[in-house]
Order: C-alpha cells, then structure tokens, then sequence
C-alpha cells in the first residue's frame, strides 16, 4: 500500500505542476556551499521555489511548513559537475543509449535538451542520494565537435532542462585527434577551419566549401566564437593544454573550460594565468593514457593551490549513472589532506567544488548552487556528513518542491529483503 | 582510462580483443607434451619464486584491531615477527624487547585487503592496445590459457592497489570474453622482475567461467556457437563431457596424450582448482550450480552477481560466495537489476559476501564500497559490524581462493599481511598508513622511498608522486 501511495504520488508529481510551498528547514548543521564554514543550529527558509534565508539568526516565518533537522546536515544539493544524465537507461543497449549523435551528420548543431528524459531510473536514483542539478554534455564521435549541452534539474516532473544550449563540447587530445584523422595536428586545423566556417556563415559567405559544418553548425558554433556559449573542452595532458591556451589567444573572446584536466597539475600556473577554470577527474591516478602519465588525486588541491577554479566532474566515468560518487569523491579529496605530501581539499571547499563553483563554471552561480537568499531552493538535508560513506539524503528539495526519494532499486529492495517466496510468487509481492 | 575501462571484460569485452582475433576458428585446445605417464604428478609449471622481503620484529600498539574474521579489539597490540603474526590481543599483550614498536593511537589495524577479481597486469595501464591481454577471445572455451602468461609485472596499477587500497594479495583472471576463459592467478602485491616472482606460494589456480551476455554476444556476432544463453549452457556441457573422458583416461593407468585445457578442467573434476564464476542473473547462477552437480565439481564464488540477493538462500544453501561490487548497476541489461543493498542481503540470509573490484581504481578503495553497502543494509534494518565488514575484504577472499590458512585474517602464524590505516576504514577519509607483506613494509605515506614505482613509470611525469 504504502508503494501504491508512492508510485500514485510520483505519478501525480509528473502530470500536475506542484506549487513551491513556504519550508523552514530548523536545527541543522547549514552549508551555504559557497566555501563558507558549515553553521550550527542554522535555519534555511525557502519560499515560492527560492532561498530567502539561510543561516544563523533566521526568523521562521509564520505559516512555513517546517523541517526538524537537528542533528542532521543541511546543504545545497550536489551539482554534479560533468555527467550524461537522462541520455541512457542501460548503456549496452542501443536503443536507451542517446549519448553520441555522431552518425546525425551534424556535430555542432546536436543539441542533447530533448534526449534528456527524466523519466530514465538515474534521475530517481541519482535524486534521492541529493543530487539536484546536473552538467549533461554529449559524447563526441565524428568531430571534435559534439554538440550542445544542457544543464538539467533532477525533480520528479516532466521538465528536465534547466537550460538548454548552456554550452558546446570539444574532445580534444587523444579522443580529438582520433575524430578527425588521427593526429593532434587535425584537432586544431579542424578547430580553426571550422571557427572560421562559422565566422563566413556570419558574414553571409557561407560557401562551406571544407564540407566541415553545416548551417546549423555554423550558427552553434557562432555563439561560442562571440562568446555567448560557453566551450567545454575534454583534455588530459599537459601539452594539449598549453596549446589550448595558446589557441584561446587568437580567440579570446571564447569562453574555454577544461574538462578531464588530469595532468592540470603541471600546467596549473598557465591554467590560473589563462583564467581558465576546469571540471576535474577527482580520483584519476593512473597513466590510463599516455596524456594522463602524470595523474594523481592531488591535481585538484594543486590547482586550486595555483588559483585556478576547480570543480569537480567525472567525465566517462560511470557519467550516465553513477551521479552519486560525487560525494564520495568530493571527500576522498579531502582525506588527502592527512596524507604526508599530498594535497587535498579542505571540507568545505570540497563541498564548494561540488556545489557553487560549477554553477560558477557554468555561469549559472547567480540563480543555482548555494543556499544564498534569491538563489533556486535546492536543499538537501542529510543524516550526517554528506561526503562520508555512511550518509543518506533524507529531504531532497528542487526549485523549493520536495522530492519523491523512491526509485526502482528501493523496490526491488523490499521485494527480496526476505529472499525466499511467501504464499504466492515474488510476482505478486510489491 | 574510465571511458575505456567501461569496455572491460566484465562489461562488455574489450573490442580490441575482438579487432584482433581472426576469422579463423581458435582451436579447441592445444595439445603440450604429446605423451604422459599414467598418473604421473608433473611438477607444477612456472613455479612460484616469490620471496618475503626482510622485515622487522614490530608490533602495534593501542590501536583499534579488526581481525578480518569479525573480531574487534580496541586499545590493542599486533606483534609481527619473522614474517608471520605472532600475537594479537589487548593492551596487556607482551611486547618483546628489541621489538620495533609504532603508535597506533587513533588508528586501525586490518589483515591485509584481498581482491579477489582483479585485471591488473592482463589488462593493465596505460590501457592501449598492445596491453590488451586478458581475453583470449578466439574461441568459447580456452581453459588452455593461463592468466599469469598474459601479466605484465610491471602495471602502476599494482603500486596504487597497494599504497591507496591496502591490497596485499590479489587473483587476477582472464576476462569474459569465453564461457571457460582460462586458468586464474593468485598474486602477492609486489613487484618483481617476473610473474612468477609474484606468485602467492601455494595458492590453488582457479578456471575463470562467465556467464550471460558476454559470451554470447562474442560468439553470437561471429557466427559461431554459443549465440545464446542455451547455446552458453550447451557448450559447457559439452565440454565437461569431454573434460569426464579425459580424467578417466587419465586415471586409467594408460598412456594419454597431454591436453593442457582438459588438464585445467580435470583439474576442477578433481577438486584441485576452484570455480570463479563470472554471472550476472538469479537464474542463471542457478543453471549453474545445477551444471556443477551434473558433473561433480564445485563453484567457489559467484562474481558480479548484482542479482544474488534474489537467490541469497540458494547461494548460502549451496556454500557459494558472491563477488560483488557495492552499487554498479544499469551499464548492461543483466545489470539492470543490481541494488545497493545486494550485499546486506546476501550476509542477513547467511550467505557468503566478498567485495571486489573488477577496476583498477575501485581496486584502490574496496573499504570504501564495503562500507556503502554496510550503510545501505543498516538502512533497510540490517546491521553488519564493521569487524563483520572487514571480512568481505579479507578473510571471505582467502577462503575463496584456498589462501585462508596463510592469510586473510590476523591470527598467529599467518603471513604478516597487514594494513595500518590512518583512521577508522570504512570512514571515506581515511588511508593506509602503513602495509606489510609477510612482515615486510612495502608501504609506509610517511617515507616517499617505501613506495614501488614501476619500471614504466620511472623518467616520467609524476615518477614516485603520491598518486
């Protein structure tokens, strides 16, 4: 009965929008996720689907729904920083898989917004261990030009996207050289030919004669080349990233992430003097590749020693799926702070790094990823720490609406929680 | 790196290994020696030269035990000397004189993490091509090949299963490619010049199986047998029939012509070398069990087995471990039903739980998995001990592999193989402190210079860092 109650609920949830009601979350410890000390005994109030307060001091106000979370943890919820959300149910399986459009014929112009479907299990799954937002980008395949990302919400509604053409994603390295003809001298003729497709489809000179682009390339493409659309590049090694930066001088205007980064380490100075922020790997120690020879759990500590503005991702790592680890990542990070010559995170800025500085990346830190007042109410509140491995999510809130936090492994859970059958098959047990 | 790992033999097969096997048909099995003497016991091949490296007398002191058999001592001693531990107990125990002596305070003592799925070496780092040696996927069954021949002692994945994992010994298998894929390896975790200077001495072999999709989508898209998941059970059959007649003739007192894939399945039929069988779903691993009872032998673990929660009394019924990962699920359809809570279930009904890997990266944290999937029990109101924990990871392992009475727990007189943790492991900030193996330290965060370093890794960017 009471799984009737939840599938009627999320069905409901789906086919009605819910109106943000007034919450005051009372008693918790408070992370605003700005890198900021966590408060105790702190008080968020979210209102008409954003923060209105959050902090010590904070008045509940009158007719507020409120939520006890003494002895729990109270944060904003985890913004996964590179992911391929809602773009697959099951990998292996084709027809769930919509990560690469490489076979369109179109590389620029694919636009992953409406492949992302929230109906697909990680957006459950992912919802109810406090993921709330989420970077989806798509795979690249015939160019190193993959097409435009979006960032999505992860409620339990019909609309997934939070903004759609957010940015355009580049493999560059050994992905790049291996879409346009195998070398890394491809990768940046292929880029420079196919700015300046874009620039002559601007000027009205869209002859197309390199048969690189077509026209709706050529007008995704225009907008990172003004500016206006961020670029997310994938890039290992430290030599790609050094002729990044050297190609972002005879571009200035584009707006360069790095995303992968794992020997930023030895380039970090340049990285921080390019003001190029990246999206790293957290965990990548091994030469997997030789672009990724000189990898270690420290990169992200190094960089952000050398002042470059890091967030963490995980790129084709379980990127579909898997949304959850972020945490996990986030304070493994953190636990190199107490090994002898490594370097980590503190808490709190691993906290940030998962929260308000990919918003920032994105460009999105205005409207998302802290509980700072005007800010979308996207609050989680957790039994404990929520980097430490023991820890649950147990009120997820998204644009100020709390979430259904059941998914189709809870459900398989109660089924089989006794193994053997009872008075009738398993069939009939839900 | 992940991308690609995400084509690994438990996924989906590496596609090289499909780029590079001909249109020919492998054959069945290769013929060796072409005649033996009748009941004649051959020396094993490719011996063992490992050697304990010298170690120290050194005990531990008032530090937090956990003695990977479900004991917990708090404020305790370890005391290990002559490669083997000596003692273990409480505050009182006896430390010797001229006993190297650390201060454990605020931190834990493990046996050392035992990986019982691992590729390193076979499939090692950099992941390229020309490293791709762990599934001989030429034909269905290859029981003729030897994980250890494909090792490449030299993976940096070794140095970081150790230095961040804790991982004292682990089996390392061929992939899923083939429904017999071939004869397993059981490593001590350090380097050597050699594969067989890694060799865990006196550790039975196991045959590497799978089940499901993998098979059959390798074989099935070449054409061939099996193309199903009748087909993978036919051809098993087939084959064990074939494996009977050999060890009847072996056991003739007649002359026989040698068949090194025959030897390895005979040597199953014999109970010699143990079942690590890779399956996905509830009902195939009980196919499965019901083919072992056909022909007699005995399945060791299941491995992956996200769906052995469903079957958690068949598979304690039948004394069978589960190999699991924590929550990996949805990359395949026959991982679609894999739950967080699978290892929870299968201890609460009284089965056997092992976490493993299958990852070089998540080979790095198993007391991480292991405690995600104790949380996830506790959740759903089973509540596993963190000593009880602790023994998915090491003396479950050993006993599945036929190593427990040299290692996987800290009772006295096993190899010293033990973990220094910097703080409670099953916390996600906690590391290793400190490793021994067989008494040795080959790991100490403190001395960059008790660190291994590969050949592969020397003169190159990040050589001897902390990874």
């Amino acid at each position: 009965m009471r799984h009737f109650l939840y599938a009627a609920a999320a069905l409901a949830a789906f086919a009605m929008p819910v109106s943000a009601e007034t919450i005051a979350i009372t008693g918790g410890r408070v992370v605003i996720g700005d890198g900021s000390a966590p408060i105790e005994g702190g008080t968020v109030v979210v209102r008409d689907g954003v923060v209105v307060a959050a902090g010590a001091g904070v008045s509940v106000p009158s007719g507020a729904r409120r939520i006890d979370a003494s002895g729990k943890w109270v944060t904003p919820g985890v913004f996964a920083g590179f992911t391929r959300l809602g773009l697959a149910e099951v990998d292996a399986v084709n027809g769930t898989n919509d990560k690469s459009g490489g076979r369109s014929g179109f590389s620029a112009a694919i636009d992953v917004a409406p492949a992302i479907d929230p109906f697909r299990s990680p957006f459950a799954v992912n919802r109810s261990a406090g993921v709330t937002r989420a970077v989806v980008a798509p795979e690249g395949a015939a160019s190193i030009f993959a097409g435009q990302g979006a960032i999505a919400d992860l409620g339990a509604d019909s609309n997934p996207v939070t903004k759609a053409r957010a940015f355009q994603f580049a493999e560059f390295g050994e992905d790049g050289a291996d879409a346009v003809g195998g070398s890394r001298a491809g990768t940046h003729l292929h880029f420079r030919a196919m700015l300046r497709e874009a620039q002559d489809y601007a000027a009205g000179r869209g002859t197309f004669d390199d048969d690189l682009l077509k026209a709706e390339d050529a007008k995704a493409l225009l907008s990172v080349l003004r500016g206006e659309t961020r670029l997310l590049i994938h890039v290992e090694g430290a030599n790609d990233m050094l002729r990044l930066i050297e190609l972002k001088r005879d571009f200035p205007s584009i707006k360069m992430v790095f995303v992968g980064v794992s020997e930023g380490w030895r380039v970090a100075p340049q990285l921080a003097q390019a003001g190029i922020p990246v999206i790293a790997s957290a965990l990548n120690d091994l030469p997997a590749t030789f672009e990724m020879l000189g990898a270690t759990q420290s990169n992200i500590g190094r960089m952000k020693d050398a002042g470059v503005q890091v967030a963490i991702g995980m790129i084709n790592d379980r990127d579909s799926h898997q949304l959850r680890y972020t945490t996990q990542y986030a304070g493994n990070i953190v636990s190199l702070e107490r090994v002898p010559g490594a370097t980590g995170l503190t808490w709190d800025e691993a906290f940030a790094a998962i929260s308000s500085v990919p918003a920032d990346i994105m460009g999105v830190g205005d409207r998302l990823g802290s509980l700072k007042a005007g800010k979308a109410a996207d609050v989680v509140v957790w039994d404990g720490d929520p980097l430490e491995l023991s820890t649950a999510a147990t009120t997820v809130i998204i644009d100020g609406v709390e979430q259904p936090l059941g998914n189709r492994q809870n459900r398989l859970r109660d089924r089989y929680a006794r193994p053997t059958e009872g008075d009738l098959p398993k069939a009939y047990d839900r | 790196m992940a991308k690609f790992n995400a084509l690994r033999s438990a996924y989906l097969v590496l596609p090289l290994a499909l780029m590079a096997c001909s249109n020919a048909e492998g054959p069945k099995t290769v013929s060796a020696a072409p005649v033996a003497k009748p009941l004649e016991k051959a020396p094993v091949p490719f011996p063992s030269t490992y050697k304990a490296y010298p170690g120290v007398a050194t005990a531990i002191r008032n530090v937090t035990i956990y003695d990977g058999e479900g004991g917990k001592i708090e404020n305790g001693v370890v005391f290990i000397s002559g490669g083997k531990i000596s003692s273990v107990g409480g505050p009182d125990t006896v430390i010797p004189s001229g006993t190297a002596v650390v201060d454990g305070a605020g931190k834990f003592v493990t046996p050392g993490i035992i990986d019982i799925h691992s590729h390193l070496g076979d499939y090692p780092t950099p992941s390229v091509e020309a490293h791709s040696d762990g599934n001989e996927a030429t034909s269905p069954t290859t029981p003729e090949v030897w994980a250890e021949h494909s090792v490449w002692p030299q993976d940096p994945g070794f140095s970081r299963a150790l230095t961040n994992g804790g991982i004292t010994a682990l089996q390392i298998l061929p992939g899923s490619a083939n429904l017999m894929g071939g004869r397993s390896v059981v490593l001590k975790n350090v380097y050597a010049r050699t594969v067989q200077g890694m060799k865990f001495p006196g550790a039975p072999y196991g045959l590497k199986m799978a089940c499901g999709e993998n098979p059959k989508r390798v074989y099935g898209s070449k054409g061939r047998m099996p193309s199903t998941r009748m087909g993978n059970i036919a051809v098993n059959r087939q084959t064990w029939i074939k494996a009977q007649d050999y060890k009847k003739k072996r056991d003739s007192g007649k002359e026989y012509t040698r068949d090194l894939g025959l030897e390895t399945l005979a040597g199953v039929l014999d109970g010699d070398i143990s079942i690590q069988n890779h399956c996905y779903r509830a009902d195939e691993m009980a196919l499965v069990l019901d083919m072992a009872k056909e022909f007699g032998y005995k399945i060791s673990t299941f491995h992956h087995a996200v769906e052995s929660y469903k079957i958690a009394d068949l598979l304690r019924d039948n004394g069978v471990c589960s190999a699991v990962w924590a929550d990996w699920w949805g990359f395949k359809m026959e991982a679609y039903d894999a739950i967080p809570e699978n290892a929870a279930i299968l201890q609460n009904a009284g089965a056997c739980v092992i976490i493993h890997s299958d990852d070089e990266n998540q080979i790095q944290r198993l007391n991480q998995e292991a405690a995600k999937a104790q949380a996830d029990g506790r959740r759903m109101g089973i509540n596993i001990s963190d000593a009880e924990v602790i023994k998915w990871l090491t003396y479950n392992p050993a006993k599945a592999l036929g190593i427990s009475d040299k290692t996987g727990s800290l009772k006295p007189g096993k190899m010293a193989d033990l973990v220094l943790w910097n703080g409670n492991p099953l916390s996600v900030y906690t590391r290793p402190d400190k490793v021994w193996i067989d008494g040795a330290l080959m790991f100490d965060a403190s001395n960059p210079k008790i660190r291994p370093v590969s050949d592969f890794e020397l003169g190159q960017p990040g050589e001897g860092d902390v990874k």
